[in-house]
């Protein structure tokens, strides 16, 4: 009997098609964010509000994964920027293949920002580095205050947490100082907005902190 | 299960190295915050060797948990139940340093006919 050392990752593959689409999106100075949550959470809401507050010649596109139908980039569509819908066909999340795949025929130099909206999953997505330099996971008020105990992976590893469906706080039992306590236990100084896309409430927070990362980034690739 | 083909790749491809053997145990580690079920893993495992020439592979699953590094006193400890305070300085500035592997460990590898038990007539 023989024991080899392998001492790699599980998913190198994915982390070395990862990486090259990281040095690509630095090469051309864009920002890529990873936007996960469980199904329903609101990430398309959210990306048709944040698309609607972006300046309409703005260099952005957005790639949306789903399991099946066209429906989220058709809903995104008819703010005329770059969407393309990333069908998995079963599988529960994107892998940097899938990225690399339907970002072929776009122009990477035209673009500033790339907006990936994940299949809605809170477990697979977050072991899948697609070359973002962020995640943002959304987390609806209609969830509970302890799914970031119970998801740790994706809390520790986003950036920003995104309470989204605040409209609905009245009437649903859920503490969100609570929900923020928890996030703050599994990823401290994590940072968060809180947001309504029905009544625009805290959009404003959120599109300060994308406003924010853009010009760190595009600093941060100017200084390299 | 894309995790599980990703372990049953590695083994394949590493076996390619080792002519004349075949494999007994892959080894993996997995971090606490790495978002992996062990008990899903080893079940979409057992489903894809089923019936196939790695039927014998086990898969052997070590857990990592997590652990912070003090920033003020540089103490290294595991975080239990969300508390990352540090436990020799009462620090809350600590960071991350481990408990997200997914990672390939080892492989053992058999040649054939080394032993009395040969790969596919374990099963």
């Amino acid at each position: 009997m023989e024991r080899v050392p392998l001492e790699r990752k599980v998913l190198s593959e994915n982390d070395r098609v990862a990486a090259e689409l990281r040095a690509r999106f630095q090469e051309h100075g864009i920002l890529c964010l990873n936007l996960i949550s469980s199904p329903g959470s609101g990430k398309t809401s959210l990306l048709e509000c944040t698309l609607e507050a972006l300046p309409p010649r703005d260099r952005v596109a957005v790639l949306t994964g789903d399991i099946q139908t066209e429906n989220d980039a058709n809903r995104l569509k008819r703010f005329h920027f770059p969407v393309k819908q990333i069908t998995t066909g079963g599988t529960c999340h994107l892998d940097a293949r899938m990225i690399e795949r339907h970002l072929a025929d776009w122009r990477l130099e035209d673009l500033d920002l790339l907006l990936i909206e994940n299949v809605g999953n809170l477990v697979c997505p977050s072991s899948y580095d697609l070359g973002e330099a962020a995640k943002v996971v959304v987390l609806s008020v209609t969830e509970g205050e302890d799914k970031p105990l119970k998801y740790p992976s994706i809390f520790f590893k986003s950036d920003l947490l995104v309470l989204s469906k605040i409209d609905l706080l009245p009437y649903v039992p859920f503490d969100i100082e609570v929900a923020v306590e928890n996030a703050r236990k599994v990823h401290p100084g994590m940072e968060i907005v809180k947001v309504s896309c029905l009544t625009g409430n805290g959009l404003h927070e959120w599109m300060t902190w994308l406003r924010e990362r853009r010009r760190v980034h595009k600093t941060l690739v100017q200084a390299s | 299960m894309g995790i599980a083909n990703s372990v049953l790749e590695a083994v394949r491809t590493e076996m390619s190295l080792h002519p004349g053997t075949y494999p007994c145990k892959v080894g993996v580690r997995i971090g606490e915050l790495a978002a992996i079920d062990q008990d899903a893993l080893r079940f979409c495992f057992e489903a894809i060797i089923r019936e196939t020439d790695l039927e014998s592979l086990e898969l052997a699953i070590e857990v990592c948990p997590r652990r912070h590094r003090c920033q003020p006193c540089g103490r290294d400890f595991v975080v239990r139940d969300y508390d990352s305070r540090c436990p020799q300085c009462a620090s809350l500035e600590t960071t991350c340093i481990s408990g997200d592997e997914l990672e390939l460990a080892y492989l053992e590898v058999e040649e054939y006919g080394a032993s009395t038990v040969g790969a596919k007539s374990t099963q």
